[in-house]
């Protein structure tokens, strides 16, 4: 619903983001995710893929929403969520493109995604963001709330629906052509 | 004959595994203090700095550190005097991983068949490594591995003229190909010599050797140095949002191997790099 920039410099998303929303965010951007997120990786990308292929309903309105690629731990008595890191974006590539047309703004994971994926983010306006790998404690307290909401057979890969506040992640692609990979390893970069 | 019980090593692994996914080793809160000196860009120190806070939580709050709790990689150093009762040695082990993640709340992330997709739901079973050594103990050494860090370990065959340049650059070439999806910084477990599945279970069992430490062979370590050098300029940065950090450390086991063969494996880690052991 909104993007404001914090007094540190860090932007705050609030979903559901409209077009605008989008267009503000910057590749490197540092923001806090608050509000609404689905979770889905392969097994439930495989379920959905077929029926927005069809024209068929999904079990969730991704429409101006973000899906966070992850499979989170159990939660243990008293918690919300065990450890909720991102998984790798790139084996979602191949869905992608389909889910963003319906509207989705935004996709979380880690790691490179490929040119269709990139091109899509532009033609449908719609931002790839970055969650630190690996960080998965620091990450599930910023969960609030989790409810599974479709595939509860998948396990871990079911569809989840998180409320999450101030979720730390960084811009990697924006709808601009901005790519925080590129340009931060080629600061960097001393050997080819 | 010293006489060792299923129960005695089902628990061992249990506690293993649980202890594994919560609290990672001090040799990688070390390397990640050491990268933090030298690490030049402000995204890299500061996904350093997570990383730090992340496993201090994990440890404190006894939660997963990553929530890919792995594949457990399980390897033995049976002594030929033991003699496991009660049953087989490999069972016990599964038996110690499924108690573990069901009572860790640790993450099944195992699928029955690589073509039919079904979670086994416990996480087993482990990959296990057995060698027989002339002890009277039974050392246990479980990784838990990441998946997506597994995912980009390589395997090739080199020629012998194309020699030691030549591993050089496949190494290198897998630290880039590698990138943000293995989660860096990395730590790269490698084999060289042997046979093709020789090298690439020395790939894993190099990863044992404590972060930071010096090879015990001059040239291996010279080379370890030099490889770790030339990883850490390619610029990919802790997570690949670019910087200094790449790798934590490399890794190098070698093996004879026959005249016509180079074989080459090398095994990504991650920095959730969660390995802990135990002698029974």
């Amino acid at each position: 619903m909104s993007v404001t920039v914090g007094a540190d410099g860090i932007k705050d998303v609030t979903t559901p983001l409209s077009d605008a929303d989008v267009e503000s965010l910057k590749a490197g951007d540092r923001v806090r995710i608050s509000g609404v997120m689905y979770t889905a990786r392969d097994a439930a990308h495989d379920r959905l893929f077929p029926l927005s292929e069809k024209g068929e309903r999904l079990p969730i309105d991704v429409k101006g929403h973000i899906i966070y690629y992850t499979g989170p731990t159990p939660a243990q008595p008293g918690q919300v969520v065990g450890a909720i890191g991102p998984t790798t974006a790139s084996r979602m590539d191949k869905f992608t493109p389909a889910l963003l047309k319906l509207g989705l703004k935004g996709t979380m994971g880690k790691g490179y995604r490929g040119q269709p994926v990139k091109d899509a983010l532009r033609q449908y306006k719609a931002v790839y963001f970055g969650a630190i790998g690996g960080a998965g404690a620091v990450l599930s307290r910023h969960v609030k709330k989790l409810e599974i909401v479709a595939y509860e057979d998948l396990g871990t890969e079911a569809i989840r629906r998180l409320e999450v506040d101030k979720f730390p992640a960084i811009v990697l692609n924006d709808c601009h052509g901005g790519d925080l990979y590129q340009d931060g390893q080629k600061q960097f970069a001393r050997e080819g | 004959m010293r006489d060792i019980h299923v129960s005695a090593i089902a628990d061992a692994v249990k506690k293993l595994c649980m202890e594994a996914n919560v609290s990672l080793e001090p040799d990688v809160l070390r390397a990640f203090d050491r990268a933090l000196t030298t690490e030049r860009s402000t995204a890299g120190k500061q996904v350093l700095t997570i990383l730090k806070e992340n496993a201090a939580l994990a440890a404190g709050q006894r939660i997963p550190y990553c929530q890919d709790t792995g594949t457990v990689v399980c390897f033995v150093e049976l002594g030929q005097d033991v003699h496991v009762t009660g049953g087989g040695l490999d069972d016990a082990i599964n038996e110690g991983v499924r108690q573990g993640y069901k009572e860790g709340y640790l993450r099944a992330s195992i699928v029955k068949s690589p073509f039919d997709r079904v979670n086994t739901g416990d996480n087993t079973p482990a990959v296990i490594h057995v060698d027989v050594v002339p002890a009277a103990t039974l050392k246990i050494m479980i990784m838990a591995k990441g998946g997506g860090c597994e995912n980009r370990s390589k395997y090739t065959m080199l020629t012998p003229a194309a020699g030691l340049p030549a591993v050089k650059d496949f190494i290198i070439e897998c630290v880039k190909t590698a990138g943000p999806d293995a989660c860096p910084p990395l730590i790269l477990g490698v084999g060289a010599g042997g046979t093709f599945e020789k090298c690439a279970i020395l790939s894993k069992k190099s990863l044992f050797r404590e972060l930071g430490s010096p090879n015990p062979d001059p040239m291996l370590d010279a080379l370890e140095k030099e490889l770790l050098e030339r990883a850490n300029r390619l610029g990919i940065g802790p997570q690949g949002y670019g910087g200094d950090t790449t790798a934590l450390g490399i890794h190098i086991l070698t093996y004879p191997c026959h005249i016509t063969s180079l074989p080459v494996a090398v095994t990504i880690e991650c920095h959730a790099h969660r390995h802990k052991e135990a002698t029974l």
